[in-house]
């Protein structure tokens, strides 16, 4: 190890763009201080956070090169958590699709289904005739979503800070939301309840109740971390003026959700391009101005305000919808999913199949052939967006005619956010680092999926 | 009919190529809109034969016990659409023209086709969604143009998603570009083909730097080369990843799993319903 050679370098180079000027240093061992005085002339330090560290939400990699405590490189290594779902989607029938897209992002998987369902059904041309019930409890479904999944990102986030009591109060709200998602889908996450053409099932009796009271104990949740968050001056000094990402950043890099509503833009897919009648529904975007990373919890905290009036005017159509269908009518596309509760948890309503079995052959063909086969997308593509609790969340679509997806690809909001990375930690502290990343609040799941 | 079709002989006619206007889907004739309509615009009006269908119910070993197996169901994706394309797609189509003529680059060059899907006469017009079909030498002029013309201003890019058509000979490879309008309220959808052979397409990354990682799993999951990218590397796979997993002709590799004594075999050895 001296003068500058071409020798075994640490990654391959990149074919075609190495150029041969450019000097390389072969390194045996020894104290990486000494090496890098030698080579470099001075203290060149280059972090690796992650994979596996406690505030990189998962699998993370990030890479920061260091002067001090001053971040002067932050680049961002994904690809630990990728399983191939898309791939996957294209082996499986267009309703099984739904219990895979649902496994992406693993704190909002409502959103993935809907985007999912939604575009398969303006393949099958048949957004106008999913039963207003159904969509009711689509956004329904979301917005609780959107509750869970924003308190996560306050509780994790304040967790990473050292305010551990923001994220047991945070986990704890979020349990009274899995529970209503346990009522209705039968599991507390992975749900593949939405499906093309409307949902699973109805939710079960007394369910409308059991939200309100759920709501109330949220709603007194919410207001404990408002209070314990957002006038604490060691949580201000933390988030103030950290991670700053001006509109025309955002816009460039493409982000979207609450980064991009820190900025003052009000750009909302619920409201800019409405899915699911969210053109019928009364709420307000909240917006910042600062741009920073404690104006990403303020309007974080308020969405989830917003959500919990959301979540009222739905109660109130679901009461009013009481017995009405929650599938399309066409019994070509409606998947027949009549469920219960047996000894060993939820599966097929024994009554049902008694009654297809014993009672009707063809009921019977047409379970099996459904189930088996699935049914059939004309031929074409789809591009549907829904407002992710972590910003725009696009799915595309193609089918070739046939029983599967032809292609599914969904643009995860996490994965492009996270693109932001090295303009908002570049010349910050390390410290900053974490509070920056927590303020995109990037789920790994999404990211790779 | 059983066992295997015999081959046609030397003077027998082999089967015919599917042509265009016989596609076939569950909404054909609602769906495949435009075909072959030489009043659509652009260079390219057909539609695009994505696939050849044979047979019925997936039936590819033993004898064909039911009858339709000699079935030949071309799949084609939407055509060109008719002017016009209504809503605010003739305006957008007709702006783009001009600030591409300005530049001195002609509509027809640039744009291969306009697809509108579904049509708007269909039931579900209402939920039309455009679709320019771009050369990819005048990609990066269309997405300027797109960008920064006033009247069209997409500002936002929502990314790239690739496809692979391994039946669309010459055009294999499809790179498609979502944009939306913030200042406009509208969504459109560019697509770019490029042979296998040279996949090739130039990085959007000057006009939208979004795109640096979309481009990136692009070029991961299909092999499509973004030209100009400041940094083509892999993103979810290892950097020593040999192929390219989302393409057609790469195997989904599922292991069979046993479940209470019996064996489920993996999803892509499973009956495929054709």
């Amino acid at each position: 190890m001296s003068t500058p050679t071409t020798g075994y370098r640490a990654t391959r180079p990149p074919v075609g763009d190495f150029d041969p000027g450019t000097p390389s240093y072969e390194a045996s061992g020894g104290d990486w201080d000494e090496i890098a005085r030698e080579v470099v002339g001075e203290e060149r330090i280059v972090v690796n956070m992650g994979p596996q560290h406690p505030s990189t939400h998962g699998v993370l990699r990030l890479m920061l090169e260091i002067d001090g405590e001053t971040v002067t490189e932050a680049r961002c290594g994904v690809g630990y958590l990728h399983t191939g779902i898309e791939k996957n989607m294209e082996f499986r029938t267009w309703t099984q699709g739904t219990t895979f897209c649902t496994r992406m992002d693993y704190l909002a998987p409502f959103f993935q289904e809907a985007a999912f369902c939604l575009g398969t059904e303006k393949l099958l041309g048949i957004t106008d005739d999913v039963p207003e019930r159904a969509s009711v409890i689509r956004v329904l479904m979301m917005e609780l979503n959107r509750i869970s999944s924003h308190l996560v990102c306050l509780g994790t986030g304040g967790n990473e800070m050292g305010a551990t009591t923001v994220m047991t109060i945070g986990f704890t709200a979020r349990e009274e939301i899995l529970r209503l998602f346990e009522a209705a889908t039968g599991l507390r996450m992975n749900h593949a309840y939405i499906r093309p053409g409307g949902v699973a099932q109805d939710v079960p009796d007394g369910f409308t109740d059991q939200v309100r009271r759920a709501m109330k104990e949220v709603r007194k949740y919410l207001g404990q971390l408002g209070d314990l968050m957002l006038a604490n001056p060691i949580f201000k000094a933390r988030l103030t003026d950290v991670g700053t990402l001006d509109l025309a950043g955002c816009m460039a890099l493409g982000i979207t959700g609450p980064v991009l509503r820190s900025t003052g833009l009000p750009y909302d897919v619920r409201k800019a391009f409405p899915y699911c009648g969210y053109e019928t529904y009364d709420f307000d975007v909240p917006t910042g101005t600062n741009a920073d990373c404690y104006d990403r919890v303020v309007i974080r905290v308020e969405e989830c305000y917003q959500s919990l009036k959301i979540v009222e005017q739905a109660l109130e159509r679901l009461d009013a919808t009481t017995g009405d269908p929650v599938m399309v009518a066409d019994r070509k596309i409606a998947w027949p999913a009549q469920l219960a509760v047996g000894g060993d948890g939820q599966g097929n309503s024994l009554d049902h199949i008694r009654t297809i079995m014993g009672t009707s052959m063809e009921a019977l063909i047409h379970h099996f052939k459904l189930v088996t086969e699935g049914f059939r997308v004309p031929v074409g593509q789809a591009w549907q967006t829904v407002e992710h609790p972590r910003g725009e969340l696009g799915v595309h679509v193609v089918s070739d005619g046939g029983t599967k997806p032809y292609r599914a690809h969904f643009r995860d909001p996490s994965f492009n956010n996270l693109q932001a990375v090295s303009v908002m930690c570049e010349g910050g502290q390390v410290a900053d680092v974490v509070v920056a990343v927590a303020s995109l609040d990037p789920v790994l799941g999404g990211v790779d999926r | 009919m059983s066992g295997p079709t015999p081959a046609p002989g030397p003077g027998e006619p082999t089967t015919p190529v599917p042509q265009p206007e016989e596609a076939m889907g569950p909404r054909s004739g609602e769906l495949v809109s435009g075909t072959a309509s030489p009043a659509g615009a652009g260079s390219l009006p057909q539609p695009e034969i994505i696939a050849v269908r044979e047979g019925m119910f997936g039936v590819k070993q033993g004898g064909d016990t039911t009858g339709y197996g000699g079935l030949v169901q071309p799949v084609a994706m939407p055509g060109a659409a008719e002017r016009p394309y209504g809503g605010w797609f003739d305006e957008a189509v007709d702006v783009l023209a001009e600030v591409l003529g300005a530049q001195g680059v002609a509509f027809d060059d640039a744009v291969e086709r306009v697809v509108v899907d579904p049509p708007r006469s269909s039931r579900a017009g209402a939920h039309a969604e455009l679709t320019l079909w771009v050369a990819r030498e005048h990609l990066v002029r269309v997405c300027q143009a797109l960008r920064d013309d006033q009247d069209l201003r997409f500002e936002l890019s929502l990314g790239v998603s690739g496809v692979h058509y391994p039946h669309d000979a010459g055009r294999e490879l499809h790179a498609v570009y979502h944009l939306t309008s913030v200042t406009h309220g509208r969504q459109l959808r560019l697509e770019v083909a490029c042979p296998d052979v040279d996949p090739h397409v130039p990085s959007t990354t000057a006009v939208y730097p979004a795109n640096d990682w979309h481009e990136r799993e692009t070029f991961d999951f299909f092999g499509i080369v973004f030209d100009g990218h400041p940094g083509l590397a892999r993103i979810e796979m290892p950097d020593d990843w040999p192929g390219h997993p989302q393409r057609k002709d790469y195997p989904l590799g599922g292991i069979p799993v046993e479940y209470k004594g019996a064996t489920v075999p993996p999803p892509d050895t499973r009956r495929q319903y054709s």
